[in-house]
């Protein structure tokens, strides 16, 4: 990153602005205005957290469920790193190894949400069944939906990196993933702390 | 949901606009096709991604939304104007009170708002382009299509009637079902994504794109009103967002985020769209007080008083507006402490735009002022604003506000600063940098009568409904009783009101043929420098080439352009070798607005519940953005002898005074 970031720099007094720098920074403002996004989804959670209607409530989470989903997100954020740093390396093959482990955590991630949403529907503790079911399914859905648009992200850097190679615009790209992974891996460390272990506690 | 009424029915009036509809999208249709101007029109306009026609679109879609807004704020004056009416039904009435609203806050105001953003900003800080052409033209797409989608309602489905913030639980669908509320949320769910995005590119462009030596402090108070405008933009669009998906939750999916039912809570939703909706209205003002410092320095011939205390003061407007938004339901009943805290930064706010009124005032104190078009509309601004804020701070008495909370008092204050601050400074702006974007100047005689035709009506509208207010009057009722004999209740000022809504739609109606008027007859601008500006915008030719500055400007401080003609004149102006170079630009690309389009079919698909559809759109957008992540030649540059060329041209074309040269 750094390095693409000086070789542009002497252009810039010739007007041409560094492209892929400006791109970092308008991301790095998208996650803050991404953050705001979830901290809406959280305020109504907190209001409404206790809204159960006499159903199911945040005592009766599945632990080891979560905990599994927890274990493997960060796991997933550790091999991004790793994918950054083989990047760095500019070694390409290491690079789009630790990218497909990370995705496919991703997607094992995904799978167990959608097996949790699925284990609750049918008990009965449906979205539509109170108002706290219906902010956690809206909170937990709308990272789970992150995090699926990232695995796609994935795929599609993957396509340009084999096609490319590790180039200034294909290295931002990565950065920006991971990124993206990382921010996501915050998120969820929020979402496990008020909704799933202050939930059971 | 119930989907047999497809087609709007039964009313004459929307009988007539389906016609009207019909034959205008007709009479269009074959006016590209004879005269074969559709490839001219997606090489040109759709697919551009150059600021300034981004802009100029932003301004001919926004006249268009003051034009159907109007339409609809002049038909509810014209049921009020006598009592016991029966022009408009009462569901009609209602109708048309949320899609005003709607229509004149989000594709009125925030479009008119970005077309200055992208004619001028880019210009005045001398930067070719906005940080990101592409996302530029995505969040222009986001927006019409957005806005077409609300627009369409009223023919196709029926319109929302649940006001324009859509209070739950009424906007919910035990109360307002079909798919009227559904167009709601999802016309200004896309326009806001649209809005979002370009907030992100206002500020990067302005901390990033400015040309090397202008530093923060040196930048004209237009662009500073731009960045405090979008970065209040980064901070509430966010949560429009997240509160229009939960009640598209809510309806969709029946949830109960805001029901009344199943532990919902109504009161939430409130909270949670005034808490970008109090400081939405700042965002709107805010670049409106931007170009009237603009025009104050220039018309004064000084430069602008307090530079310092005008920034200062737009940022701890944009910043104290996240803290008031409970004013707007003091009556809830959140308790008196509570209260008095929001109604104690509402007055706060009053502290800096009274600084930023009185900055104006010493600029021109000794000032050589002219009285042009775009000062004209200054000196409205004032004291209507005055007005305006003075029955604000009224309003923002917590005790007192139980008493004309919702009654015609507000619609009175509201439409005062709205129309008085945002209106009157949107088109002071236009006047100011019409000449600059088209290189024609509005003609003057025309734009006189607009604007005086706009001043009284404007006032014969608005003042009566003070008093209607303090009567018992309150907003959003259909109809009222007549009272016999000599007291008339509230009828004769009602009829006054009218009265000047349609003096308003008179002097909209000046403007419109002065801007055809000038298009073909009016003064060309030659000299780049149509007013004897003061910033960088004035040092390049009207219209400016697409690359803006063929050499990036040399700026020594503020007013940089004033300053470079002061030593021009003097002679002492250092000329630099003209050496250009390879400009880098951006790409056309028809992604934008195909991206949009997807974004408009899952909106609809959506709104009539077809989940089908919905998806089918949904899955489009992410093609599309597939499509622009595998796309590597996004740039080319401009060669050399083009740009040299291209100088020439404008050179002999008669504009006498080019910065670098
Ligand atoms: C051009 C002259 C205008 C006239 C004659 C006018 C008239 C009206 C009328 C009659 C109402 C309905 C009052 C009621 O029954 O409650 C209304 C509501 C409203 N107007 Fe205007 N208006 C004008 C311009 C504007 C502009 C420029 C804006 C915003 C930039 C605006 C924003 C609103 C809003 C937000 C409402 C509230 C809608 C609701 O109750 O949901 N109006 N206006
Ligand atoms: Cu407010």
């Amino acid at each position: 990153m750094s390095q693409t970031i000086s070789a542009h720099v002497s252009d810039q007094n010739h007007g041409h602005v560094d492209q892929e720098g400006l791109k970092t920074l308008g991301f790095w403002i998208f996650l803050v205005t991404d953050c705001l996004l979830f901290a809406t989804f959280f305020a109504a959670y907190a209001v409404l957290r206790t809204h159960t209607e006499g159903g199911f409530s945040a005592k009766d989470f599945n632990v080891p469920n979560f905990i599994i989903e927890t274990f493997i997100l960060l796991t997933s954020s550790f091999t991004s790193g790793l994918a950054v740093l083989s990047m760095h390396k500019g070694n390409k093959k290491g690079l789009i190894r630790w990218l497909i482990i990370t995705l496919l955590l991703g997607a094992a991630f995904v799978g167990l949400e959608v097996k949790e949403f699925a284990d609750l529907a049918a008990e009965g503790a449906t979205i539509s069944r109170s108002a706290f079911l219906t902010s956690f399914f809206a909170l937990v859905g709308t990272h789970g939906a992150h995090v699926t648009f990232g695995i796609f992200w994935m795929i599609g850097i993957l396509f340009q990196l084999s096609k490319r190679g590790i180039t200034p615009v294909t290295t931002r790209k990565v950065s920006l993933v991971s990124l993206y992974w990382h921010f996501l891996d915050a998120v969820w460390i929020f979402i496990l702390t008020v909704v799933y272990l202050m939930g059971v506690m | 949901m119930d989907n047999s009424h497809f087609f709007v029915t039964g009313d004459p009036m929307i009988y007539g606009a389906d016609v009207s509809i019909i034959l205008v999208s007709l009479a269009i249709i074959i006016y590209l096709t004879y005269f074969k101007k559709w490839g001219w029109l997606w090489r040109e306009w759709i697919t551009t991604v150059d600021h300034k026609k981004i802009g100029i679109m932003y301004l001919l879609s926004s006249l268009l939304m003051l034009f159907r807004g109007g339409v609809d704020a002049v038909l509810m004056r014209i049921q009020l104007a006598v009592p016991n009416s029966h022009f408009l039904a009462s569901e009609h009435y209602n109708e048309i009170f949320t899609t005003h609203g709607t229509i004149m806050i989000l594709f009125m105001a925030m479009p008119f708002m970005f077309a200055l953003f992208n004619m001028v900003v880019p210009l005045q800080i001398g930067a070719r382009d906005v940080a990101y052409p592409f996302l530029n033209a995505v969040s222009f797409w986001l927006f019409f299509l957005g806005a077409m989608l609300l627009n369409i309602s009223f023919v196709i489905g029926g319109s929302p009637n649940a006001g324009w913030l859509s209070y739950a639980p009424l906007s919910e669908n035990d109360f307002s079902p079909g798919p009227g509320q559904n167009f709601w949320i999802w016309g200004i769910q896309i326009s806001g994504i649209g809005s979002l995005m370009t907030g992100i590119n206002f500020v990067v462009t302005i901390l990033k794109m400015r040309t090397p030596t202008m530093r923060l402090r040196d930048m004209p108070l237009f662009s500073w009103s731009v960045l405090a405008s979008s970065i209040a933009i980064l901070g509430v669009f966010p949560i429009f967002t997240a509160t229009l998906a939960m009640l598209t939750i809510d309806r969709l999916l029946g949830g109960h985020f805001f029901t009344m039912t199943g532990g919902g809570n109504p009161m939430m939703w409130v909270n949670l769209i005034w808490m970008w909706g109090h400081p939405e209205v700042y965002i709107v003002v805010l670049p409106a007080f931007g170009v009237f410092s603009e025009i104050v320095a220039t018309f004064s011939k000084k430069r602008i008083f307090g530079y310092a205390s005008m920034v200062f003061s737009m940022i701890a407007i944009s910043i104290v507006s996240y803290y008031t938004w409970v004013h707007h339901f003091f009556t809830m009943g959140a308790g008196a402490n509570v209260n008095i805290v929001f109604a104690i930064c509402t007055m706060i706010i009053a502290i800096p735009t009274g600084v930023k009124v009185f900055n104006w005032l010493f600029t021109m104190y000794r000032g050589r002022i002219r009285i042009t078009q775009p000062m004209l509309w200054f000196m409205a601004f004032v004291p209507c604003f005055l007005v305006g804020g003075a029955t604000g701070v009224m309003l923002a008495a917590a005790p007192a506000d139980y008493q004309y909370h919702n009654s015609y008092f507000l619609i009175a204050h509201f439409h005062q600063v709205l129309i008085g601050g945002v209106v009157f400074g949107y088109l002071a702006g236009m006047y100011y940098w019409f000449p600059k974007i088209f290189g024609i100047k509005l003609n003057e005689r025309l734009g006189k009568w607009a604007f005086w035709t706009w001043q009284i009506g404007f006032y014969v509208c608005f003042m009566p409904q003070y008093a209607l207010g303090f009567m018992g009057m309150t907003r959003r009722m259909y109809t009222y009783n007549s009272t016999m004999g000599w007291d008339m209740g509230w009828a004769p000022l009602n009829m006054i009101s009218t009265v000047g809504a349609f003096l308003m739609g008179i002097g909209f109606i000046f403007q419109v043929w002065q801007i055809l008027y000038s298009i073909k007859h009016g003064e060309r601008d030659v000299t780049g420098d149509a007013w004897d500006g003061r910033t960088l915008e004035w040092s390049i030719p009207s219209p400016p080439p697409v690359y803006n500055f063929a050499i990036l400007p040399v700026v020594k401080g503020r007013d940089a352009w004033w300053y470079q003609k002061q030593e021009m004149q003097k002679g002492s102006y250092q000329k630099e070798a003209v050496k250009y170079e390879p400009i880098h630009m951006p790409n056309n690309s028809g992604i934008p607005f195909l991206m949009a389009v997807c974004f408009f079919i899952a909106g609809f698909g959506f709104t009539f519940e077809w989940w089908w559809m919905g998806i089918a759109g949904l899955i489009g957008v992410f093609i599309t953005l597939f499509a622009r992540s595998f796309q590597y030649n996004t740039d080319h540059f401009i060669s050399v002898e083009e740009i040299e060329r291209t100088e020439n041209a404008l050179r002999n074309h008669g504009s006498i005074h080019r910065t670098a040269n």
